[in-house]
């Protein structure tokens, strides 16, 4: 495909320089993904151990381990810490600062600068965020819906001025990558022969420039509200609280898909490596990454089915959301059009990459069903929408990273992990994760509202088996670290390309120099040429 | 030798990650569009609270507006469309190397910003005294409608959050400006300027947005 890198040199990012000030000050996208991933982690290990609190909560009805306020600020920290530290930064910020510039060929993202500050925004605000544990937690949840967030006696203002300030870490990832896939392109690297991963990334940084300031704003204003009482979202000032969720949605649900847009990336990359065949469809998907970045701004109202919004926008949001499904489908038929005839190779990122099949099929159906209005009016806030977006955030999101973190890992590192520890994660992270949700389906059509802390003792035995299966998922992720660390710290030495992949970054050293390749590559043909 | 080195790099304008000139500045450029496209998605969740609530409180409206003097508000719109002018002729004597000429140009911006909040320092002063202020601190007894501090609620955020960046804004001309002192720009390298001009004719039309819907709706 190119040029490859033969200067033999022990010189690569991770000792190009030496010391933590080094880190701290570096301006290498590829050692910013690094501290991206080690702090993305860190508060992936904090809202698990919430999540595990709050299952063990429910393991039974009534009171098991905490009271109800507590629960409530537990429910709301798990949701916060997830989405706005974990999620949304944890595959542009970690996989996509690292991969994006090695897979089109450039030396850095175009504002190293900015994407230095773009990791602070996310520590500071983190740290504004986590204020709000001093000032009594916040229970709001994770939606903090209006008049309740205004009056609450707890510590909402840090915790919306934190997630603002987060806001400005996604802001700016998403102006860097546009530019970047724009202007930095190596020479012979047309559109149409960027990575799919590099669809998928450009796709979300366009929500999330777009989409990111709105939120900002409704944050800004909620904090205003509860200072000064500026009266928009306040009833009792004359304002309209589901004007804030609009508001709100009007950022979140686009947010929804800046969480699943890089998962499909690494899916594609992932499928296509180990079927050891050019991808099915290449320019389907990629302008089904762009089609679903334009729906996803037009299909915030199925949010508010129920919230007094008039029937006319019912329908059409409805009809919106399923829309979505369009290109959506078009993604996974081709996916597993690429399986067909491949030579399939069960290596764990792959394992990982099917399980987000099987499981992000499952999330996106039961969507199609939650936007039919007559059906969600049922089902709305009950635990059928829990088990939903789960499925798509964790069945879609998590299992993507855990595929990207395993196939990139040897260029990372350059060095390999387990192979079989690996696949035991897997095992136990796919199965954890259907016993934990499924049977929350099932409990939703039964009419269990979510959020709720306490139960009825007809769901007793759904409950506890829902709550054996997290403890499976925790035990799981506890491997992977384990795994990872193992690799990283005594894992045998990686070859530039184990698995036998065609994209660009597999033609550098593993790990990479500090300029990513020692010649610039002129790229002369598409990222999958396999046969 | 490093100090050597460390000051070398400061000034060559090209980026160690960018093939040319014309890369880096289309790079920035770009950059700069976009982050413009942010900044109006931010003041349009403002702009599209005040129509909904417009939309639902008309005359409460129009009783706000009459404490905005129109006079103030025309005479700064005033002030800043000049002072965009004198921020595009800054680039454009830049661009042509005309170095004293732009660093002119932008003390006379950057003075026009300080007319800007003089005067809406007065205007925030006069509401400040007559209690004119968001929920929570109003203290005026002659109100007709029952949700006036509403308006004043929107006129301090939204005027609030332009002041905010007017003072961003005559930070960041500050700033090229002692660069052009310094000498660090000319028809070759001008890109920091070109931005930063451009962030300031964005502050200049959200004004002219926020004059009429504040100071001209009774």
């Amino acid at each position: 495909m190119s040029a490859t890198a033969t200067a033999h040199t022990n010189d690569n990012y991770l000792n190009h320089e030496k010391g933590l000030w080094s880190w701290l000050t570096t301006l290498d996208h590829k050692r910013i993904g690094i501290m991206y991933m080690i702090t993305v982690m860190l508060f992936f290990f904090i809202g698990g151990i919430f999540a595990m609190l709050l299952r063990t909560e429910l393991i039974a009805p009534g009171r098991t381990i905490m009271g109800p306020e507590t629960y409530n600020r537990i429910m709301t920290y798990h949701g916060t810490i997830m989405v706005f530290m974990v999620i949304i930064p944890g595959i542009p910020a970690f996989l996509g600062n690292f991969v994006l510039p090695l897979h089109i060929g450039a030396k850095d993202v175009a504002f190293p600068k900015l994407n230095l500050v773009s990791w602070y925004c996310l520590i500071v605000g983190a740290l504004v965020a986590f204020t709000s544990l001093f000032y009594n937690g916040v229970d709001t949840g994770w939606t903090f819906y209006t008049p309740y967030s205004i009056r609450t006696q707890t510590g909402v203002t840090f915790m919306v001025v934190g997630a603002f300030i987060m806001g400005f870490s996604s802001i700016l990832t998403g102006l860097n990558f546009i530019v970047t896939v724009h202007k930095l392109r190596a020479p012979g690297m047309t559109f149409w022969r960027m990575p799919l991963f590099v669809w998928g990334l450009y796709s979300t940084a366009i929500i999330q420039v777009l989409a990111t300031p709105v939120l900002a704003i409704t944050l800004l204003l909620i904090a205003c509200e509860r200072l000064l009482g500026v009266g928009i979202f306040d009833p009792t000032l004359g304002g309209d609280p589901v004007l804030f969720e609009h508001f709100f949605w009007f950022y979140s649900h686009p947010a929804v898909y800046i969480m699943i847009l890089p998962a499909m990336g690494i899916i594609s990359e992932v499928i296509t490596a180990f079927s050891h065949k050019t991808i099915f469809g290449y320019k389907a998907i990629a302008f089904s990454s762009i089609g679903i970045a334009a729906v996803s701004f037009f299909v915030w109202g199925h949010h508010l089915f129920v919230a007094g919004q008039s029937e006319v926008a019912g329908i059409i949001f409805s009809f919106i959301t399923m829309l979505v499904g369009v290109p959506t489908a078009i993604k996974v038929f081709n996916w597993t059009a690429t399986l067909y005839k491949g030579s399939i190779e069960f290596k764990p990122p792959m394992l990982f990459a099917l399980g987000f099949l099987f499981l992000f099929t499952i999330g996106g159906v039961t969507g199609i069903m939650l936007a039919t209005i007559a059906l969600d009016v049922h089902l709305h806030d009950t635990y059928f929408v829990v088990a939903h977006f789960h499925y798509v955030m964790v069945g879609g999101t998590l299992m993507a990273i855990m595929a990207g973190i395993y196939y990139w890992f040897p260029k990372i590192f350059g060095r390999m992990y387990s192979q079989f520890w690996a696949r035991i994660t897997f095992v136990l992270i796919f199965i954890g994760f259907n016993v934990t949700f499924f049977p929350q389906f099932i409990l939703g059509a039964m009419g269990m509202p979510r959020r709720y802390y306490d139960y009825l003792p007809a769901f007793t035995a759904l409950n506890r088996i829902s709550s054996i299966g997290a403890y499976t998922i925790g035990l799981g992720f506890l491997i992977a670290l384990g795994v990872i660390l193992q690799g990283i710290f005594a894992g045998e030495k990686a070859p530039a390309n184990p698995w036998g992949a065609k994209t660009l970054e597999w033609t550098t050293a593993s790990p990479p120099p500090h300029d990513n390749f020692a010649v610039e590559p002129i790229v002369t043909a598409g990222p999958y040429e396999y046969r | 030798m490093s100090t050597v080195n460390a000051h070398v790099e400061r000034h060559s304008p090209l980026a160690h990650h960018f093939r040319d000139m014309a890369q880096q500045f289309d790079a920035a450029k770009l950059g700069i569009w976009i982050f413009l496209c942010t900044e109006i998605l931010m003041f349009g969740g403002l702009f599209v609270a005040y129509i909904i609530m417009h939309g639902l409180y008309p005359a409460m409206f129009a009783e706000g507006a009459r404490w905005c003097d129109w006079r103030m508000g025309a005479a700064n719109t005033t002030v800043l469309i000049v002072s965009s002018f004198f921020m595009a002729a800054g680039v454009h004597y830049t661009q042509t190397n005309q170095r004293v000429k732009a660093i002119q140009s932008m003390i006379l911006t950057i003075l026009l910003g300080c007319v800007f909040l003089v005067i809406k320092y007065f205007e925030w002063r006069h509401k400040f005294e007559l209690g004119l202020l968001p929920a929570h601190f109003f203290h005026y007894k002659g109100a007709h409608h029952a949700n006036l501090p509403m308006f004043f609620s929107l006129y301090f955020c939204m005027t609030g959050l332009h002041g905010i960046h007017v003072v961003v804004g005559m930070c960041l001309i500050a700033w090229v400006t002692i660069r052009s002192i310094r000498g660090e720009f000319n028809s070759e390298y001008y890109t920091a300027v070109e931005t930063v001009g451009l962030f300031w004719h964005l502050v200049d039309i959200i004004w002219i947005f926020l004059f009429p819907l504040l100071y001209l709706v009774g």
